[in-house]
């Protein structure tokens, strides 16, 4: 990897073969280890100083008291010595005896092929399986929060993926596509009574259009302003949601949103509902199912379409821009409309999200559309490896996935006691993984994705 | 008339914090190019720093001499916040020298949502209200109405003047501004000439880090109050005022950030006060839109 080479070897042991045994490289490495170690605990005693010492609380006269917590100090500070010496030791082995104590693993395309295809199994018989492990009643929340809420969330990691990664155009506003999406297929539903299978592809096509609308005048902007302009947008499009509220509704939002139906059949509880005129019991469930499937069905689609798209010339031209925009001028390919074409791809899948969104909510609000949702699928796209369309699907399982199970981590209260919740350390970790993994692994964790075509000498250089 | 002068008096308070602020952005993408997302979010951090040492300092001594305590905070707080400043660009941004383009900016991003929410875990997310500099005010007659001063106006006013008189002598009288200016204008040829580069980043992100620190400081005394969420406005606003005094250029940043101070009090007091920030966010897209080297930044070249 290139970054290793680039840093400086912390070893300072004279060359030895390299069949010398561990522990000569580690005793020469030790006071250096050591050092280094007291150092990133002092550090570490300087950053929690005041933060994490003592804690700001209003007492009853709403005045400001300190409590100290000195023991996340001293553990904070620990911890900082230990894995530092750890890992500046790991460090002074020389590379082939690390590699054969922890072999670095690579997958295969074979397989990638197969992970793909055991997860598309799963999918479509998560329903199933979630009803014979929870019961009709207790499958509901795990159909919802967990299969409905990650397939939502996959299929705008895949549309952001088409911008981020097949393109190279660092999207930090990809939510007000989504709410674009969510607040017109909400309003022309509730407005003008369309059905739900028309609001979907319209809201779709606004948040094209949306997203043209901007991209046309910041589309010429370098990368980092191109950036932040789309989150300057993304902010607009929430504070307009809030402030206009005799037709977003504020805070409040849009609620009563009609469910979708199928074939103009309701598929929630009530006496002219499919469930019900087929003889089956009145359940929630059947609608939770259906909405399970539908969201499925759109993020394959779009996955489809992504792929296919990488296959044309456009998709080569995408890929080609993203790594490296002044040779694809100069090869003639149009830049502006290759990376609007990106943009407006991306921006309806990120609408289309929307009603699949207001749909499982029945409600849409601004606090739905902030910059941390933003956040979050560009960081399921950058976790899951840019370009990737697996690996963003297996990023979105774990950490939306992830993240849900840490609410259901009760009996973690039992270890760290009744006032720990799990749910507050969620974005702490997320932006923790942000930053280790591009420092680590920059092209992603779980796998990353080459141009789909290069030239004889470049794929073996890269790798390399 | 004496309201307009009212509103531009507050205009140049709250510009002098976005200035401090826009420093920081404007320094740190001069030298390494990169918009360090996660300054906003420092900058947080330091009105919590601050916060917490001026209790501790109260709770300790009892009642002190005002001046005094708000000069011993303002030092531990630019010394523990360039502490972290230095901390996060050696954890986060240094490996990533070299990698592709987007790296270092998504390394940025995660920065900002530990940060936040690493405080949030800290310090809870209530607001945290102290009045730390006392609201009286001097009135001024004025013809026929009368504009007010108040103390906390004045101490954000000479601080900020006083900071960047010392900001100014360093970048342009010492070896220390001499390297960084020379780093700016070419990494690899200031290396060759001995300037050690790493060491120069390092200090950037500290001195932007430190003013920062200031403006955290500043920023308790003006609203008396902090949330672990403060970071992320006020840093996109100052990011707005060092894009709109250029990229890259000190003054550029001071005059962006008191300009954009104004436009916030001045949209506040004469249109709406819910789209305030609107305002802010609409000039940074004109802004990078159709004058993107700013007011006094180069323009900007892309070479191969």
């Amino acid at each position: 990897m290139a970054v290793d080479a680039a840093r400086p070897q912390s070893h300072a042991t004279p060359p030895q073969s390299p069949a010398a045994p561990p522990q000569t490289y580690m005793s020469a490495a030790l006071p250096g280890a050591l050092k280094s170690a007291l150092l990133t605990a002092l550090v570490t005693l300087g950053l929690c100083f005041p933060i994490v010492a003592w804690e700001t609380q209003l007492d009853i006269e709403s005045r400001l008291t300190l409590v100290s917590w000195w023991g996340y100090v001293a553990a904070f500070v620990a911890i900082a010595f230990v894995g530092r010496f750890a890992y500046v030791m790991w460090r002074a082995l020389p590379r082939e005896q690390r590699q054969a104590i922890a072999p670095r693993a690579k997958l295969s395309a074979d397989v990638k092929q197969r992970i793909a295809i055991v997860g598309l199994l799963l999918l479509i018989f998560f329903p199933f399986i979630s009803i014979a492990a929870a019961g009709t009643a207790g499958s509901i929340k795990w159909i919802d929060n967990y299969g409905t809420q990650i397939l939502i969330y996959i299929l705008l990691a895949w549309g952001l993926n088409i911008v981020v990664g097949l393109a190279g155009l660092l999207d930090l506003g990809y939510v007000a596509f989504y709410a674009v999406g969510a607040y017109s297929s909400a309003l022309l539903a509730k407005n003008f009574g369309l059905s739900f299978w028309l609001c979907l592809p319209l809201a779709g096509i606004f948040a094209a259009m949306y997203g043209l609308m901007i991209g046309i005048p910041v589309l010429r902007l370098r990368g980092d302003y191109l950036a932040i302009v789309t989150l300057a947008f993304a902010e607009i499009v929430q504070r307009v949601a809030v402030n206009w509220d005799t037709v977003t509704g504020g805070y409040n939002g849009i609620s009563g949103i009609p469910r979708p139906t199928l074939f103009g059949y309701s598929l929630s509880p009530g006496p002219d509902s499919l469930p019900s005129l087929l003889g089956l019991a009145p359940s929630p469930l059947y609608r939770v199912i259906f909405l399970f499937y539908l969201v499925l069905v759109m993020a394959l689609l779009v996955n489809w379409v992504a792929t296919r798209l990488r296959r044309l010339p456009l998709g080569r031209a995408w890929e080609a821009l993203r790594e490296d925009e002044i040779a694809c001028r100069s090869l003639g390919i149009n830049t502006v409309t290759t990376k609007l074409s990106a943009f407006a791809t991306g921006a309806f899948f990120g609408g289309i999200a929307g009603p699949l969104f207001a749909a499982r909510q029945g409600i849409v609000s601004p606090s739905s559309f902030v910059f941390m949702e933003s956040a979050m699928i560009l960081a399921i796209v950058v976790l899951g490896g840019l370009g990737s369309q697996l690996g963003v699907a297996i990023a979105a399982v774990v950490m939306i996935g992830g993240t849900e199970l840490l609410r259901e981590l009760g009996w973690l209260k039992a270890v760290f006691g009744p006032e720990f919740d799990p749910g507050k350390y969620r974005m702490l970790i997320f932006g923790f993984a942000m930053v280790l993994l591009m420092v680590v692994r920059p092209r992603g964790f779980i796998t990353h994705r080459d141009p789909s075509i290069t030239l004889g000498g470049r794929q073996t250089e890269r790798q390399a | 008339m004496d309201y307009l002068i009212q509103q531009v008096i507050n205009g140049l308070t709250l510009g002098s914090i976005y200035g401090l602020i826009a420093i920081g952005y404007t320094m740190v993408f001069g030298i390494i190019g990169m918009v360090n997302f996660a300054h906003g979010d420092v900058f947080m951090l330091s009105a919590f720093v601050a916060l917490i040492i001026f209790l501790a300092l109260s709770q300790l001594f009892g009642t002190i001499n005002l001046a005094l305590a708000l000069l011993l905070v303002l030092v531990a707080g630019m010394a523990l916040t360039a502490l972290w400043a230095w901390t996060i660009e050696r954890v986060a941004y240094r490996p990533l020298r070299g990698s592709f383009r987007l790296a270092p900016m998504i390394s940025a991003i995660g920065m900002s949502i530990f940060l936040s929410n690493f405080v949030q875990w800290a310090q809870g997310p209530n607001n945290k209200p102290l009045e730390m500099v006392p609201t009286e005010i001097i009135t001024i007659a004025l013809g026929a109405g009368s504009i007010t001063l108040s103390w906390k106006q004045i101490t954000i006013m000479v601080t900020t003047a006083v900071l960047l008189m010392a900001l100014w002598y360093l970048v342009q009288k010492t070896p220390l501004g001499r390297a960084q200016r020379a780093c700016e204008q070419d990494r690899k040829m200031a290396s060759i000439l001995g300037v050690d580069v790493d060491r120069t980043i390092s200090l950037t992100f500290v001195i932007g880090a430190a003013l920062a620190a200031v403006a955290g400081l500043l920023w308790m005394v003006n609203y008396s109050q902090v949330n672990f969420a403060d970071g992320y406005v006020p840093g996109v606003k100052a990011f707005t005022a060092a894009v709109l005094g250029g990229i890259g250029s000190l003054q550029g940043a001071v005059l962006g950030g008191i300009l954009i101070g104004l436009i916030e009090t001045l949209w506040s007091a004469y249109f709406s006060l819910a789209y305030k920030d609107v305002a802010a966010l609409l000039i940074l897209i004109v802004v990078l839109v159709f004058m993107p080297s700013g007011l006094f930044g180069r323009p900007d070249v892309e070479k191969v």
